[in-house]
Formats: structure tokens, C-alpha cells, sequence
């Protein structure tokens, strides 16, 4: 294939264990590069830490969810029960804390399961059903159990020749330049992030 | 001095051993053995057993369209109800089936929460269970309103006069619940599937399947950068659905609990009906998993460990659920209400006597086995006792309705229950329509999570050496023990 046409991804390296990708992460992390990923079949203890990530923010939309639930149960007993169309039934009153409870808490829980998913999904970008690391043959076993390391081009600290011998020396093994597909930019979202 | 040392140190490693848990994935299987092993019980081709029980229960199924249709077509009296008894098959069936969904949830949540990793093997098909099961439940109460082309005034809109719902009934309560119930464990089921149907479409030899597991997987492609959000959405999740699961069957059973009825009217009810709930859905999951487990010979992922947890389960919640009718006795007496004491006198030892043995046979009984090794050791001794909760807790679901209310205030009124062809038809079709969704999921869906299996190998613990270095003579992964002996 004519790689020449096409515009470089990044670097990928294999390595043979989750201990190793491990210790990998933790030295890519410490030269200090900003666009890396590791890939793994099931996360990997400690890794989060190594990539020196923060906490995830999911439990914010979780919040949001659960206070917006929280607030359509009240408003839809109270304005129907009490205000749109009153009604006595078996005496009881109109609106009550109690009775309301159940569905108070059903509808929070609710649309805090719905803020929770909807966060994962913007957090992650999915779904995104192509990506440039799916170009590389290899890669198929990340979902299986293969353990690898991608070091993008767009990074500063990428050095073609230098990031060859880091992800080397680090115990990488087929390592491996990875194409974006002709027509595909650099996912704007991300892109912006970074900058 | 230095030989006491060495033997106190002989006698640690000892303890060590001893102490040390049996692997929950049997002769160290390596992570590749684990996708092929659960993979191909999804890419070859449907073996001939398959075809027979699909087509057996797929027609068991069709009674359930078939049922319905002459129910609204003749009449909700085609059905046995009638005055005292207006909630007798359809409401036993309603609540035997959204119980049997409970253990799906209590394995996927609660046993997360609390770090059992011996559930990774078993959540996947638990939680299936839990979705069938309650798609089966949600049925019978759509149609038992009578007239189901007005199911939709349970929906919060003004209906026809526009008057809103009455959210001060518990009936209403119980629309919100099973149906949040049922789309939160959609949910978190879907959630758990994504880097499974991922390794599916990394394996799919079709065009068909890239696509369709390809499409279902939204592009996942194991980055950790996604692996931190997506642990912490399985944590939210499992941390909601625990209270949602206690919620769900507590209440279901203010549906009789906030009742006047003699015999409904018991404060005990909500943790009574969670108690049972997750003992007879223990008793459905081992049912239905140690058939699989055999025919795919899953014994390295499910072993006799899983199935001896099980088991305990079984008899913790089955002793709990006995202890539940001893109090119900004794409340009934120490109230001196003669209702009360009459309702559930007659429960015993009215008409209704069969039904009330047998639950107690079945549920209290029965599950005591389960206090010998051996009966937890064997399977197929495993599968005969949790017939009995299976079976008992349908009994304990009719005798808790009917036997309440056919004898009321009035003894004018007193009447006796009897199921119609139609009552008993269409639960069969529900048991069809469950088996048959249950061996669809078999077919197409990896029916153990194989991420999550994986990451309890000891190679997926990537501080394994750590450990080891620190007590050199055994694979202990317990630093602290490591210390002590070193010290």
C-alpha cells in the first residue's frame, strides 16, 4: 500500500502484559506527552493514575440527572394533583410529602441513570464507529488480549525516529506507524481540546 | 531462637495456603482462551438442541399473543375473577416474575458494590434473566386494567375527562417503579455488553455481524482514556440500581401492604417480598445456568464455587423468608384482631391448605438442604432442590393474594378461586416466552462478560509481582501477611 497519499496517526507498540503497559504509561507519562492512549480488553488497576488522569466527571451529569428527576416528580404530582386539576380522593389531601415519595425517588433514579449513560457518551465521544487505530492490523486484539500503547503524531513531543526508540526501550514490540484514512480529518472536538 | 523463627514462618506459609481462595477462573486460563471459549457459543453454527427448544418454547410463546387476544376479544372474564377474588392468577404471575428479575439486579449491583468478583461470571445472564423476566411480569397487570386500549391513562397525561393520574395510589407507585426498574436494567445490561459486543465485532467473520455487533459496540476500542469514564458510570449505576432493586419489590408490595385487607395489611411486607425475591431468583439463575454450563462446558468460568455462593444465598434468604410467615403468624395473634387471626388460620388450614404446604415445603423446607456440602457440591442434586423455590415462590405469591381476600368481612361474600383455561394457558405462554428470549440471548449475546472475567485473572493484576516478591514462598497476594512473616 502507497502510505505516501496518507496522513500519519500515530505510532503503535504492543506489549506483552498488563504490568507492562503499565510501566509503559507511567514513562510516556512522565516525558510529559499530552496525546497518548493505551488500549486494553479490561481496564487495568493503577492505570488511571498512571496516565495521571483526574477523577472521571460522569457523577456531575449523574448529579444533574437525579436533581432534574427530582424536580419533574414534584412538579408533575404538585401541578397536576394540586393546581391543573384538584381532586378529593378518599379524603386525602391534595399533595402530601408521603405518598409522593416513591415516585420522587423512581424518577430520580431515573434520569440519573439517563445523565449518567448521556455523560459516558459525550465524555468518550461514542459513539464513533470508525478511528484511525482500527487501521492497524494488529489491533483487533485489543478487545481479545492484546495490550497497546498509541503515541500520536499531533503531539509536540513526537519525534518520529526519538518516539520509536522511547516506545523500544520501553519493551514495545511491533511497533507500528498508523494511517488516518484519506479523507479523514482530526476529530474536531478533540483537536480543539488540545489546543 | 532460629528455628522457633523458621517454624513460625513454616506455619504462616501454611496458614497462607490454607487461607487462599480457589481462582475464581479455573487452570489458569489465559485471556485468549476466555474470548474464544465464550465467543464461539455465538459464531458456530446453532447446534441441533438449540433449534428444538427454540421452536418448543417459540411456540410455547405464541400462546401469549393468542391468550391475550381472545381476553380483549371476549372479556377480562375469561379469566377466573370474579367478586371476592379480583386479583388471583394475573397479579401471582406479575409478582412471581418481577421477583425472579431481582437477583439479576442484586448480582450486578449489590454484589458489585460489596467487591464479590465471583459474580463477573454469572451477571451477564443474571441480568438477561432479569429482563425477560420482567418483560414477562409487565403483561399481566397491562392487562388486567380490563379495558387495555385505556392501559395508557397509567401514563402521566390528563386522560379523556382531563382528569391527571392519582398519585396518592400505590397502583401508580408500582407503574413508575417496575417500568423504571425495567429501562435502568436495560440500561446497565447494554452498558455491560459494550466491550464484549466489541470483541464480537473485532471476531465477526460476516458482513452481517461486523455490522450488527460493529453498530451495537458505538466503536468501542478499549482506550483507557474511555475505560475511566466507563468504570465510573458502572459504579453510578450499580450504586442506583441497589436502592432501585430494594425499591422495586417494596413497592410491589405496598400494593397490598397499604390495603385495609386482613392478611395484605402487614407492615413486614417490603423486606419479606425483597427476601423472597432474591431467593427465588437465585433459585431461576441456578436453574437456568447450570444446564448452559454444562452444554458449553463453562466449568472453568462457572465453577462449583459460584454455584456453593449460590446456593448460600439460596438458604440465607429461604431461612429469612420462613422466619417472615412465623411472624406474620405471630403478629396476626399478638394483635388480638379477630380478622387478622382468622385470615391467616384460614390460610393454613382453610380451603387453601394445599397451596399454603406446599409454599412452606418449597420455600422453607426444602432450601435446608442446602446446609450439607454435598447438596451444594453437585449440581444436578443443586438443580433438584431449587426447583422446589422456583415453584414454591408462585405458591407463596398466590397464597398471600387469594387466600386474603376470598374470605373478606362479609362471610355472604366468601367465595373460592378457581383458574380458568386461559389463567393457566397463559402463564405456560409466559414460561415459553421467557425460555425462548433466554435461549435467543444464548444465541446472539455473550452470555459471560468476558472483560470483567478477565479482569480478575491474576495476570490482568498488574502489581502480581509486587506481591510475590514480598512473601517469596507462596503466591499470597496479601502484603500485609507478607510483612509479618518477613518480621
Amino acid at each position: 500500500m502507497n502510505h505516501a497519499t496518507k496522513t500519519l496517526y500515530g505510532l503503535g507498540a504492543e506489549f506483552s502484559s498488563a504490568a507492562g503497559l503499565l510501566e509503559a504509561a507511567k514513562k510516556i507519562y512522565a516525558h510529559g506527552f499530552k496525546k497518548w492512549d493505551v488500549y486494553s480488553p479490561f481496564p487495568i488497576h493503577g492505570m488511571d493514575h498512571a496516565m495521571g488522569f483526574k477523577r472521571s466527571r460522569v457523577s456531575l451529569f449523574s448529579l444533574i440527572g437525579g436533581f432534574t428527576g427530582l424536580t419533574t416528580g414534584f412538579v408533575l404530582i404538585y401541578y397536576t394533583s394540586a393546581l391543573n386539576y384538584p381532586l378529593i380522593v378518599q379524603g386525602k389531601p391534595y399533595f402530601a410529602l408521603e405518598p409522593s415519595l416513591p415516585i420522587f425517588f423512581e424518577l430520580t433514579i431515573l434520569l440519573t441513570a439517563f445523565g449518567t449513560v448521556l455523560g459516558l457518551l459525550l465524555l468518550t465521544l461514542l459513539p464513533r464507529l470508525h478511528h484511525p487505530v482500527f487501521n492497524w492490523d494488529r489491533f483487533q486484539r485489543a478487545t481479545d488480549d492484546g495490550f497497546f500503547l498509541v503515541l500520536e503524531v499531533t503531539d509536540p513531543k513526537f519525534d518520529p525516529t526519538a518516539s520509536r526508540q522511547l516506545l523500544q526501550g520501553m519493551g514495545g514490540t511491533h511497533i507500528t506507524e498508523i494511517y488516518q484514512d484519506p479523507e479523514e480529518d482530526p476529530h474536531p472536538v478533540r483537536a480543539e481540546g488540545i489546543a | 531462637m532460629r528455628s522457633s523463627d523458621s517454624s513460625a514462618q513454616a506455619a504462616f506459609v501454611k496458614a497462607a495456603d490454607y487461607l487462599e481462595r480457589r481462582p475464581l477462573v479455573s487452570n489458569h486460563r489465559p485471556l485468549s482462551w476466555i474470548t474464544q471459549h465464550v465467543c464461539q457459543i455465538v459464531e458456530e453454527r446453532a447446534p441441533k438442541w438449540w433449534w428444538i427448544l427454540t421452536i418448543t418454547f417459540g411456540a410455547m410463546a405464541a400462546l401469549v399473543p393468542a391468550m391475550l387476544t381472545y381476553l380483549v376479544s371476549t372479556g377480562v372474564g375469561v379469566w377466573g375473577l370474579n367478586v371476592p377474588v379480583c386479583w388471583a392468577w394475573d397479579i401471582t404471575n406479575f409478582v412471581f416474575w418481577i421477583g425472579i428479575g431481582h437477583a439479576g439486579t442484586l448480582i450486578s449491583a449489590i454484589l458489585f458494590l460489596t467487591r464479590q468478583k465471583w459474580r463477573t461470571s454469572i451477571n451477564r445472564s443474571a441480568e438477561a434473566m432479569t429482563i425477560f423476566a420482567v418483560i414477562c411480569a409487565g403483561i399481566f397487570p397491562a392487562f388486567h386494567v380490563g379495558r387495555v386500549w385505556m392501559a395508557w391513562f397509567l401514563a402521566p397525561v390528563p386522560n379523556a375527562n382531563a382528569i391527571w393520574q392519582n398519585f396518592r395510589s400505590p397502583l401508580l407507585w408500582d407503574v413508575f417503579a417496575v417500568s423504571t426498574y425495567f429501562t435502568v436494567s436495560l440500561i446497565f445490561w447494554y452498558l455491560g455488553l459494550i466491550p464484549d459486543l466489541a470483541s464480537l465485532r473485532d471476531r465477526a467473520t460476516t458482513r452481517l455481524r461486523q455490522m450488527a455487533y460493529g453498530l451495537l459496540a458505538l466503536g468501542w476500542r478499549g482506550s483507557n482514556r474511555h475505560w475511566t469514564h466507563y468504570e465510573k458510570t458502572y459504579l453510578i449505576l450499580a450504586g442506583i440500581s441497589t436502592p432501585l432493586v430494594l425499591s422495586v419489590h417494596s413497592v410491589v408490595s405496598f400494593d397490598f401492604a397499604t390495603s385495609i385487607v386482613p392478611g395484605w395489611h402487614t407492615t413486614i411486607f417490603p423486606p419479606y417480598f425483597v427476601a423472597g425475591a432474591i431467593f427465588g431468583g437465585f433459585a431461576m439463575v441456578l436453574t437456568l445456568l447450570i444446564p448452559f454450563r454444562e452444554i458449553y462446558k463453562l466449568h472453568d468460568l462457572v465453577t462449583d464455587k459460584h454455584i456453593d455462593n449460590m446456593c448460600k444465598i439460596i438458604l440465607l434468604t429461604g431461612s429469612l423468608v420462613g422466619y417472615a410467615y412465623s411472624m406474620e403468624f405471630f403478629i396476626a395473634w399478638y394483635s388480638g384482631n379477630p380478622f387478622e387471626i382468622y385470615a391467616f388460620t384460614n390460610r393454613a388450614f382453610g380451603p387453601y391448605w394445599w397451596a399454603y404446604w406446599a409454599m412452606i415445603t418449597c420455600n422453607v423446607a426444602a432450601p435446608q438442604l442446602f446446609w450439607f456440602k454435598y447438596c451444594r457440591q453437585n449440581p444436578w442434586v443443586v438443580l433438584a432442590i431449587v426447583m422446589f423455590p422456583n415453584t414454591g415462590m408462585w405458591f407463596e405469591r398466590f397464597v398471600i393474594i387469594v387466600t386474603s381476600i376470598h374470605r373478606d368481612f362479609l362471610p355472604s361474600s366468601w367465595g373460592y378461586f378457581s383458574p380458568t383455561w386461559v389463567d393457566i394457558t397463559l402463564f405456560i405462554g409466559t414460561i415459553g416466552l421467557f425460555n425462548f428470549l433466554f435461549l435467543l440471548f444464548v444465541r446472539f449475546l455473550p452470555i459471560i462478560n468476558m472483560f470483567e472475567v478477565k479482569g480478575i485473572t491474576p495476570q490482568a493484576d498488574p502489581h502480581a509481582e509486587d506481591h510475590s516478591t514480598s512473601l517469596n514462598h507462596s503466591s499470597h497476594s496479601d502484603p500485609s501477611l507478607g510483612t509479618r512473616v518477613h518480621a
